[in-house]
């Protein structure tokens, strides 16, 4: 791949959790040094279970939460606002999973569809908007016809085509996809996927795509980066992690996918057991110790770093090249 | 709201039904709603327009016949009072002012209420914290003490008591309103508006207000009768509007002291007054439930 279009380095998010006037508020790490880069027509499936970050690191991405420690460029600039605007915000984009409540039920298509070049491009004009706007709407698959029509007059798949045009009218080179099919019904997903993956094509889109239908994520990725508990638990392309994955945890993931089909189900694979640990109250070590079926002492004392196993790079200190190959089988 | 929608009307586009026009249609099956604004209109009409039509005037006094009952021959149809003024042409000119009062005082209490209640709730933090605290001290103010401390200091006056019930009631509105912000500041379409980095009070202007306006107008639809009755209340205690000028409130008041020897003076104004306040409370419930069918 060319050069990182979107490149993130090391990211932490924190947020303070008041306890009271005297005492002190607790910290929550939401996202604890995540990596990843992202080039242009690239899609990066980021999975895992709720509560692991995923939509933090999107909202960070966008500017909306602060950074406690880390670096995100694009196109080699810092995305730093310091006390001015996030410049960035016309070229990262974003997709919300709940389609209707991402669209304000008091305004037509047409104001929402505009919204992003008033407020991003206001030097345009209302007759180059309005083209805008109506290109744009044909584009993801609407009728110029609807633009007076409300949100509360669409079905779940055409509000979330609506939203995919809010995104895409300002040109972004990025965008953030926030579960973007999980409240929609299978038949919609697969439509919508495809637009997305045709839009991408036609405008050179990268996609940070977040899910947790690892079916989904495999069909539209390039590469997929799973997290557990804030932090980066495997990165690979995603063809590799479907055949081998390496991580205790993806495979966990991979095993709880259901089979459609009885006679392959019986696989003696454990499912993750438990609930997932509070940010607030993180296990020592590596974060995933307390539910690995293969945890050893090690695990507890010492937190994996990141390392290259092949093509994929894995936290897990029982993972090494053997083992790639027992996973494959496994 | 509209302007952007339609300069972007390209082609002919289809009519949208937004949630105003949705809301409307239901308020319209309910008969209980309709007829309650039927009869308020008429009651606003005769009460702007029907003293023009009195041969009397609101402070004359007709010697001849003092603390007559009704008598259409005379042309005093709803009767005099103690001092031989028409208490047609009084109730309808009380009624003026009750509604006024009523009106203007909402009005102040509305847009401070929203104003003041939206910037709390959406900047939310400190600045929510001390905004809201700045309201609970003015809660805690009695109200009459407040009346008759303006009173004192400004003498006796038709404004101050739409600043006084003004003042008084935004602080309701404010809560209701920051209430609603708080909930709908979570909502996805306002984050994607912060994503867009729209500023804030578009946000608020845009994006909270319109839908927060639901609530608001039902809350409007109760607060109207709520300060006329105030008003009413302020009158009865002799801090409301002055004599010759009069309201329901002041009317009623009158009609009390003479209930058993001339009970017309007490009838038509108060009828007038408990017809409005329950038009306006039929009217809040058609359009609560026209505004929110999930609510029913």
């Amino acid at each position: 791949m060319n050069a990182p279009l979107l490149s993130v380095r090391d990211v932490a998010v924190e947020f303070r959790i008041p306890e009271g006037v005297f005492r002190r508020s607790r910290v929550l790490r939401a996202v604890d040094g995540v990596s990843f880069d992202l080039a242009r027509g690239e899609t990066l499936g980021v999975v895992g279970e709720s509560g692991c970050g995923k939509s933090t690191l999107a909202r960070a991405i966008l500017g909306l939460v602060p950074l406690a420690r880390g670096i995100m460029t694009l196109d080699g600039q810092s995305l730093d606002s310091g006390n001015g605007e996030r410049w960035w915000r016309k070229d990262i984009q974003v997709i919300f999973q709940d389609p209707l409540a991402s669209l304000n039920p008091r305004m037509t298509v047409g104001e929402i569809v505009a919204e992003p070049l008033e407020t991003l491009m206001p030097e345009l004009s209302r007759r180059e908007m309005e083209t805008r706007v109506i290109s744009m709407m044909e584009r993801v698959g609407l009728s110029s016809t609807q633009v007076n029509r409300y949100p509360h007059e669409f079905s779940g798949g055409q509000c979330q085509r609506i939203g995919i045009a809010r995104a895409l009218v300002s040109e972004p080179r990025v965008v953030l996809c926030d579960e973007p099919v999980s409240a929609l019904d299978v038949s919609i997903q697969a439509q919508i996927v495809n637009l997305l993956t045709d839009l991408q094509k036609e405008m050179g889109l990268a996609l940070l795509f977040i899910a947790h239908d690892l079916a989904v994520v495999r069909h539209i990725s390039h590469r997929v980066m799973v997290m557990y508990l804030g932090q980066v638990a495997e990165t690979t392309d995603a063809d590799t992690l479907y055949r081998r994955p390496l991580h205790p945890y993806t495979r966990a993931l991979m095993a709880a996918v259901p089979v459609p089909d009885p006679g392959r189900r019986a696989r003696d694979v454990e499912i993750v057991r438990g609930d997932v640990p509070s940010l607030l109250a993180p296990p020592s070590g590596c974060p995933f110790r307390t539910r690995c079926p293969l945890a050893v002492a090690r695990c507890a004392a010492e937190a994996p770093a990141l390392r290259m196993v092949g093509k994929t790079a894995v936290a897990c200190h029982l993972v090494d090249g053997a083992d790639a190959g027992s996973a494959a089988s496994a | 709201m509209s302007t952007a929608a339609e300069t972007i009307t390209g082609a002919p586009a289809e009519k949208g039904r937004s949630l105003w026009i949705d809301a409307g249609l239901r308020l319209k099956r309910n008969r209980a709603a309709v007829t309650a604004a039927v009869i308020l209109a008429f009651m606003t009409v005769l009460v702007v327009v029907g003293p023009w039509f009195s041969p009397y005037e609101y402070d004359f006094t007709d010697w001849d016949r003092i603390l007559i009952p009704p008598d259409i021959a005379s042309g005093h149809l709803f009767g005099t009072d103690g001092i031989g003024r028409d208490i047609f042409v009084r109730t309808l000119f009380g009624g003026r002012i009750s509604l006024v009062v009523g009106l203007v005082a909402t009005i102040v209490s509305l847009v401070i209420g929203i104003a003041y209640g939206a910037t709390a709730g959406y900047l939310g933090g400190r600045v929510d914290h001390i905004m809201m605290r700045i309201v609970d001290i003015l809660y805690a103010m009695p109200f009459m003490f407040f009346v008759i401390l303006l009173m004192v200091l400004f003498g006796r006056n038709i404004v101050l008591i739409f600043v006084a019930i003004g003042a008084i009631n935004w602080l309701d509105m404010a809560r209701i309103v920051r209430g609603q912000t708080l909930s709908l500041k979570r909502k996805e379409f306002v984050e994607a508006a912060e994503a867009l980095g729209v500023r804030p009070f578009r946000i608020i202007r845009r994006h909270i207000v319109p839908n927060l306006l639901g609530v608001v107008v039902v809350y409007v639809t109760l607060t109207i009768p709520q300060v006329i009755l105030v008003e009413s209340f302020l009158s009865f205690l002799g801090l409301g509007v002055q004599e010759p000028m009069t309201s329901w409130g002041a009317l009623v008041n009158e009609g009390a002291q003479e209930m058993e020897s001339a009970p017309w003076t007490l009838v038509f104004p108060a009828v007038f007054l408990a017809t409005t306040l329950f038009c306006f409370n039929f009217i809040g419930d058609g359009l609560r439930d026209a505004l929110d069918p999930k609510d029913r």
